[in-house]
């Protein structure tokens, strides 16, 4: 198995991979709190553009709406846990399957009709959309006014439950972070990974060499939402309340792709290195800002408008990509 | 002879136009079979026919024995046909060899065996020294050649080649002209053509087909047809036969 995952990776790329592991693994020690919730957001970003990387990036299928199964699968866990107790890893399952089975309705209405590229996009947008507006009026969890989880000082880190400090909350999104890039990777070497890229590359072609690609296509939407749930669940527990307005805007759905489109589409690094980017980038402006006393309401946007522009202009295939090819790190693809 | 694919009265109607009109033919089992006919005479679309991309307005295909029209692609190419496309579609982004590596995993699915059935595929379309570049980056002739060894490694019973010629020069033509006689001779695989390069015709194919406004205008082997008045009128009046 671990032979298997490391197969094909250079000598100098596995060092830097150890290092930045061994890195990751070290912070709570030497990062102040401040720090630890931005690595938070970092890790939660990579990992959340991994899931829609399955999708977009691997499979060539657009998704615009997967804030739906972030919201998905962070209400169901909370609802599971706030109503009958129900521990958020049991709530996961609950949790995943709910997002996998609304990625599936979503996947089989467009791919059995052939719906695809921008009019996939916009069916996904509508979902995510509906289930906001739902959400609104879904009395159970809150409605409009938001669903929160009991909050009191943790005396100690309680992880079956999911309750505690910032420092187990890292460790909870860095392994997760490293499950969905090992999986990603393992996927990405084995046929199922050659059969998205050949659909996204040429479906007709795909199709002539005999892969049916509805069935492919519905694997990689039903994946990419079990993936994005489980980030819900994260994202519920870790905040302690969900916002109908909040965790199914639209605005979520594109901050979620920025990560991999600015680190490079359909790559393995691609996500984490935007996040790395885009958060970093985003929380030292946010600083500057700050000592600098103005206060510009939209700038974040503003901001990550200029980054994308400054990729998609310059580093068309993404950041990693050409960080890769200088450093001589990993093949074209990887 | 045991027939492989038998086509039966196969027609297809694009709104007004019949581009495939009424059509039959068989191929025989280990055979080479070409058709040819002027530009728009429905050769393309009779082959998309055959492949699942259309469904046919009438007449039926049997492949083995078994009806296969209305299948979709996919289920074609499992049941052991494959095919390449006249404006040829790689998989740019992806290397050779994993073009070719796609193709090899129908059969295959631990990648290691289908990366070795695609290195042996590579090596008889003569691309194996350029499998690690990406499939962008080829040359016409041999993305051509891309075509057939993707094709190709999907192991079919049948393969069909949409003018893999056209654009090659004759040194190249007669390198594929052998690689597909060698495919043939060795593996027993039953080809059936579409070419306009009448060299190549002549040299591989047993029988021939003429289509003419979709429909055949004439069938038989290739020194037989190139001599029926019906095909000199209608094709090769206007062409040299080179
Ligand atoms: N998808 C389609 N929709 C509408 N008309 C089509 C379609 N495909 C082909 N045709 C028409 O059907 C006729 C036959 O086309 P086809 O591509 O089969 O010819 P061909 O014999 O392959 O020609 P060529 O030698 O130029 O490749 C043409 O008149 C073409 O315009
Ligand atoms: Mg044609």
């Amino acid at each position: 198995m671990i032979a298997r995952m490391l197969d094909g990776v250079p000598g100098r790329g596995l060092a830097v991979l150890a290092g930045l592991l061994a890195v990751l693994l070290a912070a709570p020690w030497v990062a102040n709190d401040y720090v630890l919730t931005v690595l938070i957001i970092v890790l939660y970003s990579a990992y959340t553009g991994q899931a829609w990387n399955v999708m977009m990036g691997f499979a060539g299928q657009l998704s615009l709406g997967h804030a739906i199964y972030v919201g998905l699968g962070g209400y169901a866990a909370a609802a599971l846990y706030v109503h009958f107790g129900v521990a958020p890893w049991l709530g996961l399952v609950a949790a995943v399957a709910i997002a996998a089975a609304c990625g599936a309705v979503i996947g089989f209405l467009a791919f059995r009709f052939g719906v695809g590229g921008v009019y996939f996009a916009i069916l996904t947008i509508a979902f995510a959309e509906f289930a906001r507006i739902g959400f609104d009026h879904f009395r159970w969890v809150g409605a409009s006014s938001g669903f929160f989880l009991p909050v009191a000082n943790y005396t100690r880190n309680d992880l079956w439950n999911l309750r505690g400090d910032p420092t187990m909350f890292y460790y909870v999104m860095l392994a997760l972070t490293v499950a969905a890039f090992a999986i990603c990777h393992v996927l990405l070497k084995s046929r199922i990974g050659y059969y998205w890229q050949a659909i996204r590359e040429d479906e007709v072609a795909a199709r002539s060499l005999g892969i049916d690609t509805f069935r492919y296509k519905m694997y990689a939407i039903v994946l990419s939402a079990g993936m994005t749930a489980v980030a819900g669940v994260f994202f519920a527990f870790y905040y302690n309340n969900l916002f109908p307005e909040q965790v199914f805007h639209i605005s979520r759905s594109i901050e979620m792709i920025l990560g991999p489109i600015i680190g490079g589409i359909g790559t393995l690094f691609g996500p984490l290195v935007g996040a790395l980017l885009l958060t970093g980038l985003s929380e030292a402006m946010q600083e500057l800002l700050t000592a600098l006393r103005l206060d510009v309401p939209g700038a974040k946007q503003v901001f990550y408008g200029l980054c994308l522009l400054v990729v998609v202009m310059a580093l068309p295939g993404g950041v990693w990509p050409w960080v890769a090819g200088k450093l001589g790190l990993t093949g074209p693809r990887s | 002879m045991t027939v492989l694919l038998a086509v039966e009265g196969v027609s297809k109607r694009f709104r007004g136009l019949l581009a495939v009109d009424g059509v039959s033919f068989q191929i025989a089992r280990g055979s080479i079979f070409a058709v040819i006919g002027p530009n728009g005479a429905g050769k393309t679309t009779l082959f998309n026919i055959i492949a699942g991309a259309f469904a046919p307005n009438g007449g039926s295909i049997a492949f083995g024995g078994e009806r296969i029209d209305g299948l979709t692609p996919d289920e074609i190419c499992r049941r052991g046909i494959g095919r390449t496309f006249q404006v040829v579609r790689p998989f740019p982004a992806l290397s050779v060899e994993d073009n070719v590596l796609i193709g090899a995993m129908l059969r295959r699915h631990d990648p290691a065996s289908a990366r070795r059935h695609a290195h042996e595929v590579l090596a008889r379309l003569e691309l194996f020294g350029k499998r690690h570049q990406p499939a962008s980056t080829l040359t016409l002739p041999d993305r051509k050649r891309l075509e057939v060894a993707r094709a190709l490694a999907t192991d079919p019973k049948l393969l069909l080649l949409d003018e893999v010629m056209a654009g090659l020069r004759p040194a190249e033509t007669d390198r594929m002209v052998s690689i597909l006689r060698e495919l043939n001779r060795d593996f027993g695989l039953t080809i059936l053509l579409i070419e306009h390069v009448m060299r190549a015709v002549m040299a591989l194919a047993a029988r021939v087909l003429v289509l003419h406004h979709g429909a055949a205008i004439s069938e038989g082997a290739p020194d037989a047809v190139v001599r029926d008045p019906a095909v000199v009128q209608s094709y090769l009046g206007a062409e040299a036969v080179d």
